[in-house]
């Protein structure tokens, strides 16, 4: 893993929202062509993070490199430029409500490339096809499922064939069936297409399966990192609290300040 | 005491931040109207037309009905005054002077804020809810490009004309009562009207409409833009958005007369 191309950096990032403190000095690296799985519970800042690496918050202090580009001091129109090399899927979907699944695959392709209508729809069809949703092409997102949705918004990613996917909770609110379609397909793209994967969860089963490498995020640091096996086997009682699911240990569920007693009897 | 102070103080400090916004706003969809074209990224057509039959083609019934029942009004009532100087059939001049130099660009700019402003600012609002907006900035897309400036071109163009049609529908309502009920004349009616209505009563009425469909264009725009808290915030962003396209078109409305008046156009 060391000597491989770095794709992705991010150095000494600070973000704060009104006086919190929601990343405190995050350093990573990502490698071309690893899926690396960001997990921590939630409101530790690992969707953030990876709003920071997409461009779309700016952070208070430090920097997001991409491709070696210092992606936060970049002007907007250069910054589209390395836009159209990655893609996103959202947790909802965020697929655009007025158009059919065509026309929000083909948006990015009818924008950004000059290929001819029937190239498009031809393309289309292909990344359907990689989401076993090939026939659903004039469906509005309104008809079809939540698991569905998923599928197009990842479909929707891959339309320019990105190099580098970010997911933000791709298996969030899916039942387990689903789910497993999804971390294959995450799989399936990674492995065949050689994309460079960013994935947020929480799902253990899912960040198990598909990750080559798992970051663990708490209270704005990183506080374990490692492949699966090493997370699995690793000592911090925070991250195995996290791992097993367990209610009681140093992450406190509770988030109260100040005296109970006090705040009853003012 | 001091809690009042600091209230006020934060309330004009978020609305000169919202009158900012929108400023920048303006600034960024001029951008996108004049100089996009000529790097490529021009507004689509498509786009264009689709928001230009929905803001005008499908206003014309409610712009029909509230203008030629202001116009059946507006000559019963001038009516009622001028039959006392024995003078009923300059209900057609009044009716026509006072349907294009001020009704006509009003009513319609209300109609459409609350039919055409409302939408755009629930439409996009939802769609930053659901972070369509996010998802179009993360393709490359800008949202200012992809969505305001077809919005803002819509309007621009289909107000002027909506408003000209508002003129006629509330000429032909006073011509309705004017001519059936008060017993005018009709070819008189006709001539009357001709005759006292000026070319720059239409224009200023038509300049006007031009200001009121940039000011629901740009507020509505710029609410949905800036909606945060689900649901609710798109309701709530609906809501301030209409009455404060309201409130600026009366208050354009009264500045443009002001300026037409004492400049003797």
């Amino acid at each position: 893993m060391e000597n491989k191309e770095v794709i992705i950096e991010v150095k000494d990032l600070v973000k704060s929202f009104d006086d919190r403190k929601v990343l405190d000095g995050v350093n990573l690296k990502v490698h071309k062509g690893e899926t690396l799985v960001i997990m921590g519970g939630s409101g530790c800042g690992k969707s953030t993070l990876l709003r920071h690496m997409t461009g779309a918050y700016k952070p208070d202090s430090g920097s997001t490199f991409i491709k070696g580009k210092d992606i936060t001091k970049m002007k907007e129109s250069e910054f589209d430029n390395i836009r159209k090399i990655f893609g996103m899927v959202f947790q909802y979907s965020a697929l655009y409500d007025s158009m059919d699944v065509e026309e929000n695959i083909s948006l990015v392709l009818k924008e950004h490339t000059k290929l001819a209508k029937d190239i498009i729809s031809i393309m289309v069809k292909m990344k359907l096809e990689l989401v076993g949703l090939r026939g659903f092409e004039k469906f509005l997102p309104s008809q079809i499922s939540g698991g569905m949705r998923r599928r197009v918004g990842l479909a929707r990613a891959i339309a320019m064939d990105p190099e580098i996917v970010f997911y933000d909770e791709p298996t969030a609110g899916l039942d387990p069936i689903v789910a497993g379609v999804i971390d294959r397909l995450i799989l399936d793209l990674s492995k065949k297409l050689h994309i460079t994967s960013i994935v947020v969860t929480h799902d253990m089963r899912s960040a198990f399966t598909i990750a080559d490498r798992i970051i663990m995020l708490y209270e704005g640091k990183i506080i374990a990192e490692g492949t699966p096996d090493e997370i699995k086997s690793g000592k911090d009682p925070r991250l195995v609290q996290f791992v097993e699911g367990n209610p009681d240990g140093p992450i406190q569920f509770f988030q109260n300040s100040g005296e109970y007693l006090e705040e009853l009897t003012k | 005491m001091l809690g009042m102070i600091s209230g006020i103080g934060s309330i004009v400090l978020s609305t000169l931040s919202q009158v900012g916004g929108i400023f920048i706003l303006f600034g960024q969809t001029l951008y996108w109207m004049f100089i996009g074209p000529f790097i490529g990224k021009a507004a689509s057509r498509k786009n264009i037309f689709a928001q230009m039959v929905f803001t005008g083609a499908n206003s014309l019934l409610i712009v029909f009905f509230v203008s030629f029942f202001t116009g059946i009004v507006l000559a019963m009532q001038s009516a009622y005054q001028l039959a006392q100087l024995g003078a009923e059939m300059y209900v057609a001049s009044l009716v026509a002077v006072s349907m294009a130099r001020e009704l006509g660009p009003v009513l319609t700019a209300l109609v459409v804020a609350g039919r055409v402003g409302a939408a755009i600012t629930a439409e996009l609002g939802s769609m930053k809810v659901t972070e369509q907006i996010e998802a179009l900035q993360t393709q490359a897309l800008n949202p200012v490009r992809y969505l305001v400036v077809p919005r803002f071109l819509a309007l621009l163009v289909m107000l002027p004309c909506l408003t000209i049609f508002s003129d006629l529908m509330g000429m032909l309502g006073g011509y309705v009562m004017g001519v059936f009920n008060i017993g005018i004349n009709s070819g008189m009616y006709i001539d009357i009207t001709i005759d006292f209505l000026t070319l720059k009563d239409i224009y200023t009425g038509l300049i006007k409409s031009v200001f009121f469909g940039m000011i629901i264009a740009l507020i509505g725009c710029y609410m949905g833009l800036n909606t945060s808290g689900g649901a609710e915030g798109v309701g709530r962003a609906t809501t301030v958005s209409v009455v404060t396209s309201f409130i600026m078109v009366i208050l354009a409305d009264c500045i443009l007369t002001g300026i037409f008046f004492f400049s003797q156009m």
